[in-house]
């Protein structure tokens, strides 16, 4: 799954972000691209808070993009 | 029912504490005068401001010779940086700070060192010791700068174990205390202290820079009967701010014990909010700041909200500065950036604000998620 995120200001793509993970089953893995620079600490945190996995962040032509694996436990 | 606001964002400007107002006051009357002249008004101007030094001096635990006055706690990081680096330039022009230093430490670092480093934090924004060793020990470091405790999140430094690193590589260290005087004990680890007057309830304008006699250090700038302040400070603004300290010095242990009651009360009703990080040392930390973060939340929306409802809160968000960067803190120490709200709690705060406040965060949050969308993530 690819969520474009770009433009969107903190912490619009978060939000966005835990949204679709809602939507996801554990082991998929969802491609998140941001510009906003807050984005780049705030992903790993939410990943981290919720028990998803980053497995990596690249620079786009426009952006970047960070992968997270979802976990096993998505419960508030 | 009118309820009256909530100050809880006395970081770097406290409400004038009542001796500050009264010592500003007469000394506007007794030291108008510019202490530079030789006449008596310009004597009795003179002594005052003398004796403002020598007050502020004697409780930071230093000699009268090494306290300088400057126009602020910005210029004092600034120019101790500057002054340092140009003194040391034989040995070398590097500079090594902490990650999560003041913006004016790591601003002024970078001024005189492209390559500044800034050694990493742990979650808590503790400086990490083994790094911090190594980076004051490699060859052609200036200077090193690590404050007493962050002005954020609260944690205080391994201040001690740093500052023996620095004497056994022979680097002097610059302590911003500028959270922490008049609200905790600075200790004597430290070759050059920067202190805040605005931070303990003195009026702006006038900042504190301790310079221990064996620091070597050059102005940079031009000459100035008062380098560390050319053409002088305001001698009713160096008199209210030793009166302050005076003053605050006095009810320290009380004031202190008290707010880091209401802190630790405060960490753990928030704790309670669902998606909220309380950050910082929850033990080790100054007596009155505290920072947390809420997850799907815009800072600037929280601190609109929190005011709305009476409390008046800082926030280091990006969302919430023109900023586009969000707070270098709360990013080195891995903590979600977003939705950030820090408090410095003022000498006068009550416990029913305190609560009035713990009651309101939770109800301001769930009113943000909804209104972002944001509610059941």
């Amino acid at each position: 799954m690819i969520l474009d995120a770009r433009g969107l200001r903190c912490p619009m793509p978060v939000i966005r972000l835990a949204a679709l993970a809602r939507e996801a089953a554990p082991g998929d893995e969802i491609e998140v691209r941001w510009t906003d620079p807050a984005a780049a600490h705030d992903i790993p945190a939410w990943a981290r808070m919720r028990g998803h996995e980053v497995l990596g962040t690249h620079e786009l032509d426009e952006g970047w993009a960070t992968t997270v694996r979802i976990g096993e436990r998505d419960a508030p | 029912m009118t309820q009256t606001r909530v100050y809880l964002d006395a970081g770097g400007r406290a409400p004038v504490h009542p001796a500050a107002r009264e010592a500003l006051l007469t000394a506007l009357e007794d030291g108008w005068a510019d202490p530079r002249r030789l006449h008596s008004e310009g004597r009795r101007a003179r002594h005052l401001l003398d004796g403002s030094r020598a007050e502020i001096a004697g409780i930071l635990g230093c000699r009268v010779e090494e306290l300088h006055l400057t126009p602020g706690h910005t210029a004092s990081l600034h120019a101790a940086v500057q002054a340092v680096a140009a003194g040391r330039r034989r040995v070398g022009s590097s500079v090594v700070t902490s990650a999560v230093e003041r913006a004016a430490v790591l601003t002024a670092a970078r001024h005189v060192d492209r390559d500044a480093v800034a050694v990493p934090v742990d979650r808590d924004a503790r400086v990490d010791l083994e790094a911090w060793a190594g980076a004051v020990g490699a060859p052609g470091v200036a200077l090193a700068a690590l404050q007493h405790a962050n002005g954020e999140v609260g944690t205080r430094q391994p201040l001690r174990d740093a500052h023996e690193l620095c004497r056994a590589a022979g680097v002097p260290l610059l302590v911003d205390a500028g959270a922490s005087v008049g609200h905790d004990d600075v200790g004597a680890d430290w070759d050059l202290l920067a202190a805040d007057p605005g931070d303990w309830g003195a009026p702006a304008g006038v900042g504190v820079l301790a310079v221990r006699s064996r620091v070597r250090t050059r102005q940079p700038g031009p000459e100035d009967e008062d380098p560390w302040a050319p053409g002088g400070v305001g001698v009713p603004q160096a008199v209210a701010a030793a009166a302050a300290l005076r003053a605050v010095t006095a009810e320290r242990g009380r004031s202190a014990a008290r707010r880091h009651g209401l802190v630790a009360r405060l960490r753990s009703s928030l704790s309670a909010v669902p998606d909220v990080q309380v950050l910082g040392d929850p033990q080790d930390r100054l007596p009155h700041v505290l920072t947390f973060s809420c997850l799907y939340v815009d800072g600037e929306s929280l601190v609109d909200a929190l005011d709305r409802a009476g409390f008046a809160v800082g926030s280091g968000s990006a969302c919430t500065s023109s900023a586009l960067e969000p707070s270098h803190v709360l990013a080195a120490m891995g903590a979600l950036t977003h939705g950030n709200i820090r408090i410095a709690l003022p000498r006068e705060v009550t416990d029913a604000e305190v609560d009035r406040f713990a009651a309101a965060v939770g109800p301001a949050v769930a009113a943000v998620r909804a209104m972002l969308g944001a509610e059941g993530l």
